[in-house]
């Protein structure tokens, strides 16, 4: 498993997502400490290409042997792409969480909500406090 | 952070999993090893090899007396008149309508009978034996504080724990008195993952001592579950519970009715509408307790098979849904998930010839 790391060019999210914003699109995925907390991850269960995710809300899951969690949008918009390497390698989402292991691209509807997640600084400050 | 785990109960084994670098987590009162390296190698491990599970959350009731014969024939659901010298027998426990108090082994040992309870029936189980021992000549005593427990499991187990004994293993359902690296043990030849192995009940304070000279792969709960789940073992609180009867979960052969028991009045008119049936996912998805079957029903237990590489659980069907080969479907938190009920064991070691 991959060592605890943070990128610094990532946005974060407080339930432990990451985006990485290129102009209106992005990528997301999980957090290093979420694929820790959850344990080998054996299913994702992508949302459909063409669907809209609203930001903060569910969009889809990803599930160890013995836990389900729900993954939340960092941000609003359009899904582009899942990940189809997931179906047959799910664990990558623990070895490679940024690489790899990225979950959904999304056509965002609104950039400008990125103003409102945290840069790594803060998302490690939380992490901190314990949340 | 784990709440409150100051008022957790902890074995004496709980040092070396934390050096171990165990997941702990709060389970039926105690703070218990989940997982160590990942539930996938450690089930892998007790399949193919060997592993060590630290099961000393598990109570133990000591029978004793001259009725302590006659007192379990009454409070427990088999007949224990057949459990042999030094055996062993597997039960239900019954309230009087037949709701399944806990499910348990018993031990027929040379002066006295050992029960093994789940860690969070045990408090239950024992005051429903004290209260029913009234009007029987036998001492119900709770033993838990007697024992650490280790279930070392798996095709290489008994070669690992016998050349660490003072003598010859007991056969599978047995049990001996056997020093295990220099410690008194009482050894059992039970399991609770389908594999070949023992189970071992140690003083507290030698508990550490053999798991040390044990040397082998730390399994958690977590795999625990999924080993069980594979074999088709009820686990109570998933697949048995006060609100269902053993006989809809498919324990009728360990209900000797003609007993007597507590319960068996009750469970002698049961015609049940719904049965426990093991499955198996012929799709993608991953079932879990609480799920909806379709058509009626609901999965009692459900895991991503490590062996199976498919979803797999337990859970109540209709009886017209309950033969091996039915499609049925799922609902998992909204989306359909296709499955096929199946035999037991879900997963078995050698394809059965003949």
């Amino acid at each position: 498993m991959a060592e605890a790391s943070y990128p610094e060019d990532l946005k974060y999210h407080q339930e432990h997502d990451w985006a990485r914003i290129e102009g209106d699109e992005a990528t997301f995925g999980i957090t290093w400490f979420a694929q820790d907390a959850l344990g080998e991850v054996v299913f994702f269960d992508p949302p459909e290409v063409g669907s809209t995710v609203s930001k903060d809300g569910a969009y889809a899951e990803v599930e160890s042997v013995k836990a389900v969690s729900d993954v939340f949008a960092p941000l609003s918009g359009e899904i582009l792409a899942v990940n189809d390497g997931l179906e047959d390698e799910p664990e990558k989402i623990n070895s490679d969480p940024y690489g790899d292991g990225w979950l959904v691209k999304v056509k965002l509807s609104d950039p400008s909500e990125a103003d409102s997640l945290l840069d790594v600084a803060a998302y490690q400050e939380l992490l901190k406090s314990g949340s | 952070m784990p709440p409150a785990a100051d008022t957790l109960r902890r074995t004496p084994l709980y040092d070396r999993h934390e050096r171990a670098g165990a997941k702990l987590v709060p389970f039926a009162g105690w703070e218990m090893p989940v997982q160590y390296e990942g539930i996938r190698q450690e089930h892998v491990a007790v399949r193919t090899s060997v592993g060590v599970f630290d099961v000393s959350h598990m109570g133990e009731i000591e029978t004793s007396g001259p009725q302590a014969q006659e007192f379990l024939q009454h409070v427990l659901s088999n007949d224990v008149t057949k459990i042999a010298e030094r055996g062993a027998q597997y039960s239900v426990l019954c309230r009087e309508d037949g709701g399944v108090l806990d499910d348990l082994f018993t031990y027929r040992l040379s002066d006295r009978f050992l029960t093994v309870t789940n860690a969070a029936n045990h408090a239950k189980d024992f005051a429903w034996f004290s209260e029913q021992a009234d009007g029987f000549d036998v001492e119900v005593r709770d033993a838990h504080a007697d024992y650490a427990m280790l279930a070392v499991q798996g095709p290489d187990a008994r070669g690992i724990v016998g050349n660490l004994a003072d003598g010859e293993l007991p056969a599978r359902m047995r049990t001996a008195d056997l020093e295990i690296a220099g410690v008194g043990c009482l050894v059992c030849g039970t399991g609770y993952t389908g594999e070949d192995g023992v189970e071992l009940l140690i003083p507290p304070d030698g508990a550490g001592a053999v798991w040390d000279a044990l040397d082998v792969t730390p399994v958690g709960l977590g795999a625990r579950d999924t080993l069980r789940l594979e074999v088709c073992f009820h686990l109570y609180g998933n697949d048995l519970s006060e609100d269902r009867n053993p006989i809809e979960a498919g324990l009728g052969w360990c209900c000797k009715l003609d007993t007597g028991f507590i319960g068996s009045e009750a469970l002698r008119g049961i015609e049940p509408d719904e049965t426990l049936v093991p499955f198996a996912f012929t799709g993608p998805g991953i079932p879990r307790q609480g799920n909806p079957i379709v058509g009626g029903g609901v999965v009692t237990s459900g895991t991503l098979s490590p062996c199976l590489d498919v979803g797999i659980g337990m859970g109540y069907v209709p009886l017209a849904s309950a033969d091996p080969g039915t499609s049925i479907e799922v609902d998992v938190r909204g989306k359909l998930r296709p499955a096929e009920v199946r035999k037991k064991p879900l997963y078995e070691k050698e394809p059965a010839s003949g």
